[in-house]
């Protein structure tokens, strides 16, 4: 057959050749970028939705600082460097809520319905808000670092103790995120995902070190703590900002994101391409 | 996996794609619980047509278009779409299709410009080309003004629009319209119409579900009649009409003792028993061509017998369903099956 001899087709006549049969690594990326996009608009036209990053940690902040202060560590100027990174990492949790009550809600709008059936990596939904999400962790670390500064926290771990003690909280909020993307996914409603994320937020930030000297609990909530991987996550925030040594927490620390993640990408993912 | 010919994976399964047919379903089911939404439904629409799928609320059309689009699972049968298996070649039917479904699927957050521009990088136009088609489809679709408005500006007929621009960025060889014009006002859906020609015109497929008879009509070169998720017919506008028959006389009478006498008239003149109304005041009857409405209205006024109103209408929705299935159409209601968790 010559080219001369090709009878014009339709220009929409699909063509086997553009038929892919994944999404290549690099497409994926920029759907993944394309979306934190998307997560990022979506947060500077809805900025109400900052609320948990922003007036959270410094209402607990001071709260925390001037009512247990006396009764932990004799003063709120004595307590802050234990409170200080306990709140960090409890407000980091509580920013991850709201990525599964989001998810929750995207989903349950038509648009959702659109990337499912657009050719894109399946993955790209989930991790688009994902990305754009590790600002809301800075912002909500950062805040809080900036009230305890105010009230008198003078981190001992210095600028990059500090810094490197933001860049835990970041990665510790997006790898414990995806456990409430996965309820996201699985729950009927926002209001179901913000009830069951409740149930599992506050005891994994009270039930740890986070606020109280873990000696002072009965023995089998110590082995509670233990286990928490919070616990490490606020001893490693500890050991960077207020003395700005990487101690073994800070490998546990990292290990624990690491199984939450490993656990919990696939999970999400899996539920939220799941077809009904 | 590398990104490979999907073709040859298609001859493996000892089935090469098809030249001719956009879709292709055999058997397809979907239940939900107990609920039956799609029976066992044969489906065959070929390139370059428009196939309307017709049928009242619930009937299960959203359900089998979910299903083809790979939005839903596949419960019973096969479908392939362009000769891919819409079960195992979800990825390679998704880059074929376009789907506009019955409730706007853009993002609210977002503009009109930046819906399009998302949805063109989403499928690996490079920014600056995704700006560059976004302005055109804003322009095809009448939107260039509202572009940098946010969509919870914009007015039904306008979100439909957009929507279906979205659908529209890859051109698309198969498109699924779910209900396009439902909830349009009458200029949006004349409007809507021509686009779907249009795109006709330039070599897409379309599949097109619909509740009005005078759409699927205007529109579509064959049509499937959805009934509790089955099929109970299907072929030309023109075949569908002949089994269901021509247009209906209605009349009012000035005086309704005057009904009896005029309902013989009408009778005597049209072979079909009338149907008087409730009121006894009017009555209806059908005609096999339609200068029998003429006569019966002369006979009428020969005979002294006055009328306030009278209509000729077209068979409706409702008379198909009768003529097809023996029972009125059951609605209203929302498609509640389409919605799914």
């Amino acid at each position: 057959m010559t080219a001369s001899t090709t009878i014009p087709t339709s220009t929409f006549r699909p063509s086997a050749r553009t038929v892919k049969e994944s999404v290549p690594v690099r497409e994926a990326l920029t759907q993944i970028t394309t979306l934190a996009w998307r997560a990022l608009i979506k947060m500077r036209r809805n900025p109400e939705q900052l609320v948990d990053v922003t007036f959270m940690p410094v209402l607990f902040t001071v709260m925390f600082g001037l009512m247990f202060g006396g009764a932990v560590s004799g003063s709120t100027a004595h307590y802050l460097p234990t409170l200080i990174p306990g709140i960090i990492a409890m407000t980091t949790i509580t920013a991850c809520v709201a990525a599964g009550i989001q998810l929750r809600e995207d989903m349950d709008k038509g648009v959702f319905d659109r990337f499912r059936s657009l050719p894109i990596a399946r993955i790209a939904p989930l991790a688009g808000p994902m990305l754009a999400d590790l600002a809301r962790y800075a912002i909500a670390a950062g805040i809080t670092l900036g009230v305890g500064v105010v009230m008198g926290y003078r981190p001992g771990g210095g600028v990059l103790g500090v810094l490197a003690g933001v860049v835990l909280a970041v990665i510790t909020g997006w790898s414990i995120a995806w456990i409430f993307l996965w309820i996201g996914t699985k729950a009927r409603s926002a209001g179901a995902v913000q009830g069951l994320s409740m149930m599992l937020m506050f005891p994994l930030a009270f039930l740890s070190n986070a606020f109280v000297p873990v000696d002072t609990l009965p023995g089998w909530l110590q082995a509670v703590t233990r286990v928490n991987p919070i616990s490490h996550v606020v001893s490693a925030l500890r050991d960077l900002m207020n003395d700005g040594v990487v101690t073994a927490q800070v490998g546990w620390a990292l290990l624990g994101c690491a199984t939450v993640a490993a656990i919990f990408i696939p999970l999400a993912v899996r539920s939220y391409s799941r077809q009904v | 996996m590398t990104a490979t010919n999907l073709t040859q994976l298609g001859r493996s399964n000892g089935v090469s794609p098809s030249a001719t047919s956009a879709v292709e379903a055999r058997g397809l089911t979907k239940t939900f619980g107990k609920n039956l939404a799609v029976d066992n439904i044969d489906l065959t629409v070929m390139e370059g047509e428009i196939f309307g799928v017709l049928g009242p609320n619930g009937a299960g059309k959203t359900t089998m278009l979910n299903m083809l689009a790979t939005l839903l699972s596949i419960d019973g049968g096969e479908a392939r779409i362009f000769g891919y298996d819409v079960r195992s070649q979800g990825h390679a039917v998704r880059q074929l299709i376009g789907v506009t479904g019955q409730f706007a699927s853009v993002d609210e957050n977002l503009t009109g410009r930046e819906n399009l521009w998302m949805f063109g990088r989403l499928q690996g136009l490079p920014s600056k080309k995704a700006h560059g088609i976004a302005d055109e489809l804003l322009a095809k679709f009448d939107l260039t003004e509202a572009a940098n408005r946010p969509i919870s500006q914009f007015s039904g007929g306008m979100r439909r629009r957009l929507d279906l621009a979205a659908s529209l960025i890859t051109r698309p060889a198969l498109i699924f319209l779910d209900e396009p014009t439902t909830g349009l006002d009458p200029r949006n859906r004349s409007q809507m119409w021509d686009t779907i020609r249009d795109l006709v015109a330039e070599g897409s497929t379309i599949l097109l579900t619909t509740q009005y008879l005078d759409e699927a009509d205007a529109l579509a070169g064959r049509i499937a009649v959805i009934d509790h998720g089955r099929k109970v017919a299907e072929g030309t506008p023109a075949q569908l009409k002949t089994r269901i028959g021509t247009s209906s006389l209605r009349i009012q009478m000035a005086d309704a003792a005057d009904t009896a006498a005029a309902v013989a008239l009408a009778a005597d003149l049209t072979g079909d028993a009338p149907v008087v109304s409730p009121t006894g005041s009017g009555f209806s009857v059908r005609l096999s061509n339609a200068n029998q409405a003429a006569d019966a209205l002369i006979a009428l006024r020969n005979h002294g017998l006055d009328i306030t109103n009278t209509t000729v209408e077209q068979p409706s929705l409702d008379d198909v369903f009768f003529a097809l299935t023996g029972h009125a159409s059951e609605t209203p209601g929302p498609e509640s099956e389409a919605s799914t968790s």
